[in-house]
């Protein structure tokens, strides 16, 4: 039968180039992906500012939904430019997943973070909801890093470093008011729960999601777009990631 | 050369094949309405005769991003899965206005319906598990209103697992549907298309047992 024979010769030229591309997709090889450090390398940090192009995220600012607030998107893109600039002024190598309003899924930013051996990548958000900042690290339950990671769940490999970077931030975070003003004190959560972007990161990752300040009545004393409010947040960042550097040193 | 009688055959078996396809996914699409209208034409409140019954809600709160549990009497329908969905939007209910601790704005009927289902693990000999998956199908509405935030949205579907467990414990994995379809995210974040596993939803926000 000519058609068989056709599909058969298809098959034997193409199959074996389709099943390595399928193989690839599910897989992902975190330190062969990575480029290896020199010398002269300094400690990277990803930085992915979550959201952008038509995906808006949450309409930030005092009234939800109207004109003057801002889409998270915007928000979360200056928070990461910001940060990058107090990052690299200490000595930091910073790559930020997206630089400008384009739209990313999750595969996108998790593979633009595993291309660079990151000491550590922070998954940038804000929201109206709740207050201070919410810090999340994945729910996989940890396990060995093994030369070939499921992508789904190439996390699972540095679940428990992702933690120990999430309690460095949220006591940098806490310590930022304790210079005599208690109201200076930025309240600060810590939880897990599935992330998928995250999930699939090959290096310790943390989502950081800032809320606005809030008096004990619960009405807003800051708002997420308030330049001081987010200069004394991106501070107790740049402060964490220092300590996580000294510490990653010392080790 | 392909003889004339294989070409025929060929072509009928094909035809066949695109007439079983349309008339299967218009079936499934009835099942599905059908199942859909059931589930919704099922009472959200028990009659006033019902007997008041205790159940604990696992109440969020933005502010430690914790869930605390709190038991209420509620009058409750026989029908698990129209008791599940009762309790769920009680709970839901507890968020509606400013002052909650874990505030959303208020929908009628946030759940529409709860399918409880046979969880079947690959090592238990079939049939013999109690255990139950439960699939909460959240309004359209409830999702589109739904503050946009990763804590926000991770409390709400936390709380509902959480709730659903303490009240049918053998319930012991939820998933979320949104108007009956499958969605990415509850208003952004929350991620819908994982399963969630009950004990460990309680854990994740720190709730006491
Ligand atoms: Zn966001």
């Amino acid at each position: 039968m000519p058609g068989v024979r056709l599909w058969q010769s298809v098959w034997r030229r193409v199959g074996p180039v389709a099943c390595l591309a399928v193989c690839a997709g599910f897989w992902t090889c975190p330190k062969a992906a990575a480029q290896p450090p020199t010398a002269l390398q300094h400690t990277t940090i990803v930085l992915d500012a979550a959201h952008g192009g038509e995906d808006l995220g949450a309409a930030l600012g005092s009234v939800p939904g109207a004109e003057a607030a801002a889409p998270e998107k915007v928000v979360t893109l200056a928070l990461s430019q910001r940060l990058r600039a107090l990052l690299t002024a200490r000595g930091f190598a910073v790559v930020e997943t997206r630089q400008g309003d384009v739209a990313m899924d999750e595969d996108a930013r998790a593979t633009a973070s595993n291309r660079v051996r990151a000491e550590a990548c922070l998954v940038l958000h804000a929201t109206n909801a709740g207050s201070g900042v919410h810090l999340f690290v994945s729910s996989l339950a940890p396990m060995p890093t093994q030369l070939l990671m499921p992508w789904k769940t190439a996390q699972a490999a540095q679940v428990t470093n992702s933690l120990k970077l999430g309690n460095a931030i949220h006591a940098a975070l806490s310590a930022a008011g304790r210079d005599g003003d208690l109201a200076l004190t930025i309240p600060t959560t810590l939880g897990r729960t599935t992330l998928p972007g995250i999930d699939s990161m090959s290096c310790p990752a943390v989502a950081v999601e800032l809320a606005p300040l809030r008096d004990k009545d619960g009405k807003v004393t800051s708002e997420v777009t308030d330049a001081d409010y987010q200069t004394r947040v991106l501070n107790a960042l740049a402060a964490a990631l220092l300590e996580w550097r000294s510490e990653a040193g010392a080790a | 050369m392909t003889p004339r009688y294989q070409k025929i055959l060929f072509v009928v078996l094909f035809a066949a094949s695109v007439a079983m396809t349309a008339v299967l996914v218009r079936l499934r699409e009835r099942a599905h309405d059908r199942l859909l209208q059931t589930a919704m034409s099922e009472g959200t409140t028990a009659p006033t005769v019902a007997p008041l019954e205790q159940v604990t809600l696992m109440v969020a709160d933005d502010e430690t991003s914790t869930l605390a549990p709190e038991t209420i009497a509620l009058p409750l329908p026989d029908d698990p899965q129209a008791r599940a969905r009762a309790v769920l939007n009680r709970l839901l209910s507890q968020y509606y206005g400013a002052q909650s601790q874990h505030p959303l704005p208020p929908v009628v009927n946030p759940v529409e319906s709860v399918f409880l289902m046979p969880l079947r693990r690959a090592s238990e000999d079939s049939g013999k598990s109690t255990d139950r998956i439960a699939i909460v199908n959240l309004s359209t509405q409830f999702a589109a209103s739904h503050p946009s935030g990763l804590e926000t949205e991770t409390l709400t579907v936390l709380s509902i697992s959480a709730t659903l467990h303490a009240n049918l414990p053998q319930v012991m994995e939820v998933r979320f549907l949104v108007g009956g379809e499958q969605q990415a995210t509850l208003h952004g974040h929350a991620d819908l298309t994982q399963t969630y596993l009950t004990a460990a939803s309680a854990a994740a926000s720190g709730a006491q047992p």
